[in-house]
């Protein structure tokens, strides 16, 4: 501490003890990683395995498949002609401007995170709604991932997993994920208090109760969530372009450092075509589950 | 209205307390003191929902709690399947303790002996209304084909037949509620928890469903436990009903004892805007005593005359009631023809009503006629009398009530 007095200055640590404690800290987290980055690594050899298999899949697979495949896709979710053939043409203008590769390894990096937030954000939510006190641990802490600027937990990632695919997934499902978790919760707490005590008064057990009353009942909310997930991830592609994930990121991210004005436009204008696709086929099916609930209001 | 004094009750509710708040246990020792709801409001900050409530509801009939908001009515009926667990108490059904009950044993006994329509239907949005009247037998693992089988019969049955696939949002209200009866019935559960079921419909609806309902338990005999705030509705359903008023039952009983003798003025505030009319059968208010002339012969009758009171008499021969006779009639016959039988043109013309009736229905009958009209039993025998100053003083009392 200075001789200054406490009243003009705020009392900070000095350099010295600002410096060790960062180097404690980073110490340990460096020997940490040393110590089990291997390890860790290869748990989530699996993983990296799929995201690679699934890459490959899309890239490998022709043009017409894939937009096909994608077209189908969008009208068994939204029976919406003019949607299906909006993803046609989307589809093709990405392939005839040269993003076609890029494209598809961004879709697959969306997807597979996606996947994999639902697949952790749902039951988290469900625990959430279930429990007053698992939703006041975790509210906070998903503050923080929407909060935290993604650079700050970029860090620990790439010193633990190095750069590549998987840093990228974990980094894109910390930011997306927290939409997904909020809304489950959300959508469960507001199901309508008669209905699940109707359920209950049938007998209906915890289990039955959830799988056939809750979540149903909470599935537009749930797919206002994932909507969301899919779009914060989407945002997340230039960022995690930076630790070594290909797509449509890098070629923004060159355009930023050699002022590349169109290339930035073009590969910017496919990330925001995605975005629209999957935002409005994630809609209109909430959408048609919701038109049942309402029914002809 | 049966007797019920040698059945055994089928639900049975003993010093049922329940209050609402943190501490509920430390709360009931000063219920149980008798302190009052709104000191123990303001002392602990905890809610007495229910005090001291002990009911005996026997099997096959409609037992009516009737309250206004807040009077803990729909509480009460969460306690019978323990949708809320009471603070202390007895709940005893069909013989079994309910709070012994594990979790497990609770899911069983939900599904088996049980099943309760809710005021806002409670229906699942998401599945149509055939695999809404089915979700009871789906919970118990019933096969798809068997309990879609059984749910089409009592759609069927409640007048929904070609609505299976329909969501509950397109039908209306009351059609709604028709499904939430069918879901109650589907289940076979000889107990069926009404929660307020028809107040959120509009008034003729509510009657049809009422109606429907009666129509129903007749062919049924379910144990029916009937919430509403509705006096005329419990009248119109009710073999018994339990009035309660700040968690406490203040009255029960058959619905002429609360119509007739209310026990207390909240009571009787409650009773004054019933149409008795509408709510009193012509049993409850005739008059026994008769003048009944059995005899063949004119001169018999006339013997039977003078030792009545009244100046008529009511003809009654093994075909049962024929008609009045008045001493007028009687006196102007000469002594010769005394032998000969009553024929039919002595005889005035008047109509019997049957003592199930309501009151409001005999009303026109009533005023066509000067005397008053016999009543008849279920037999076809005559029971006693209905006269216009009865019915007056009857309905009248309620004018005299509502000025005070």
């Amino acid at each position: 501490m200075s001789d200054k007095s406490w009243l003009s200055e705020i009392p900070q640590l000095d350099r010295h003890q600002l410096l060790d404690i960062r180097k404690t800290l980073d110490g340990a987290y460096r020997s940490f990683s040393r110590e089990y980055g291997d390890s860790i690594e290869a748990f989530f050899d699996p993983l990296l395995s799929f995201l690679i298999w699934f890459e490959k899949l899309l890239l490998n697979s022709p043009w017409w498949l894939v937009i096909a495949a994608l077209a189908i896709f969008a009208y068994v979710a939204s029976r919406s002609w003019k949607l299906t053939l909006g993803v046609i043409v989307a589809f093709f203008l990405i392939g005839f401007f040269g993003m076609w590769d890029n494209t598809m390894r961004t879709m697959s990096i969306i997807l597979v995170s996606t996947m994999l937030a639902i697949t952790f954000g749902v039951p988290i939510g469900v625990s959430m709604a279930r429990s007053n006190r698992v939703q006041s641990i975790v509210t906070p802490i998903l503050d923080i991932m929407q909060t935290m600027p993604a650079f700050v937990y970029l860090i620990p990632v790439v010193m633990l997993l190095g750069i590549g695919k998987i840093p990228g997934v974990i980094a894109v499902i910390i930011y997306a994920i927290p939409p997904v978790i909020r809304l489950t919760n959300l959508g469960i707490r507001l199901v309508d208090k008669e209905v699940l005590e109707a359920a209950t008064a049938y007998g209906a057990s915890p289990m039955q109760r959830l799988f056939g009353v809750q979540i149903p009942l909470a599935m537009p909310n749930i797919m206002a969530g994932i909507n969301q997930t899919i779009m914060m991830s989407l945002a997340m592609v230039v960022i995690a372009s930076m630790i070594g994930v290909k797509g449509l990121g890098q070629p923004v991210l060159k355009s930023i450092t050699n002022q590349y004005f169109t290339l930035g436009l073009l590969n910017g204008l496919a990330i925001v075509a995605l975005a629209i696709i999957f935002d409005r086929i994630s809609q209109s099916y909430a959408k048609r589950t919701l038109q049942n609930f309402g029914g002809h209001e | 209205m049966s007797t019920t004094e040698n059945k055994v009750p089928l639900i049975r509710i003993k010093k049922l307390y329940k209050v609402f708040g943190k501490n509920e246990k430390k709360v009931l020792e000063q219920v149980k003191a008798g302190k009052s709801k709104e000191a123990i409001l303001a002392e602990t900050g905890h809610t007495v929902g229910l005090a001291d409530i002990n009911l005996d509801i026997y099997p096959g009939e409609i037992f009516v709690i009737m309250g206004l908001s807040g009077s803990g009515k729909s509480t009460l009926i969460r306690h019978f399947n323990r949708l809320i667990e009471p603070t202390a108490g007895e709940i005893e059904i069909a013989g079994c303790d309910v709070m012994k009950l594990s979790e497990k044993e609770l899911q069983d006994f939900r599904r088996n002996k049980m099943s309760m329509v809710f005021q806002r239907f409670g229906l699942m949005p998401h599945r149509t209304v055939l695999q809404n009247i089915t979700y009871g037998l789906q919970v118990q693992g019933i096969k798809k084909k068997e309990r879609e089988l059984h749910g089409q019969e009592w759609l069927e049955t409640v007048g929904l037949a070609g609505y299976a696939n329909q969501y509950p949002a397109q039908l209306s209200g009351g059609q709604q509620q028709r499904v939430g009866l069918a879901r109650a019935l589907c289940t076979d559960a000889d107990i069926l928890l009404m929660d307020e079921a028809f107040s959120a419909l509009d008034p003729l609806i509510r009657s049809e469903m009422q109606d429907q309902l009666i129509e129903l338990q007749d062919k049924l005999h379910k144990t029916i436990v009937f919430i509403t705030h509705d006096l005329d509705e419990a009248l119109r359903i009710g073999d018994k009903i339990a009035i309660l008023r700040d968690g406490i039952l203040v009255q029960q009983g058959e619905p002429v004892d609360i119509l007739l003798n209310p026990v207390d003025d909240y009571v009787e505030a409650f009773v004054k805007d019933v149409n008795r009319a509408r709510a009193l059968t012509v049993e409850t208010v005739m008059q026994p005593q008769i003048c009944r002339i059995s005899s063949e012969t004119i001169g018999e009758a006339v013997i039977q005359m003078r030792k009545s009171k009244q100046d008529y008499g009511y003809v009654i021969n093994d075909q049962g009631y024929r008609g009045v006779i008045t001493q007028e009639t009687l006196e102007g016959i000469e002594k010769n023809d005394y032998s000969k039988g009553i024929n039919a043109s002595l005889l005035e013309d008047v109509p019997a009503v049957q003592s199930d009736a309501l009151i409001e229905t005999v009303i026109p009958e009533m005023l066509d006629n000067t005397h008053p009209l016999p009543v008849l039993n279920a037999e076809g025998e005559v029971e006693g009398h209905l006269c216009r100053s009865t019915l007056a003083e009857v309905l009248s009392d309620q004018s005299s009530s509502e000025n005070s």
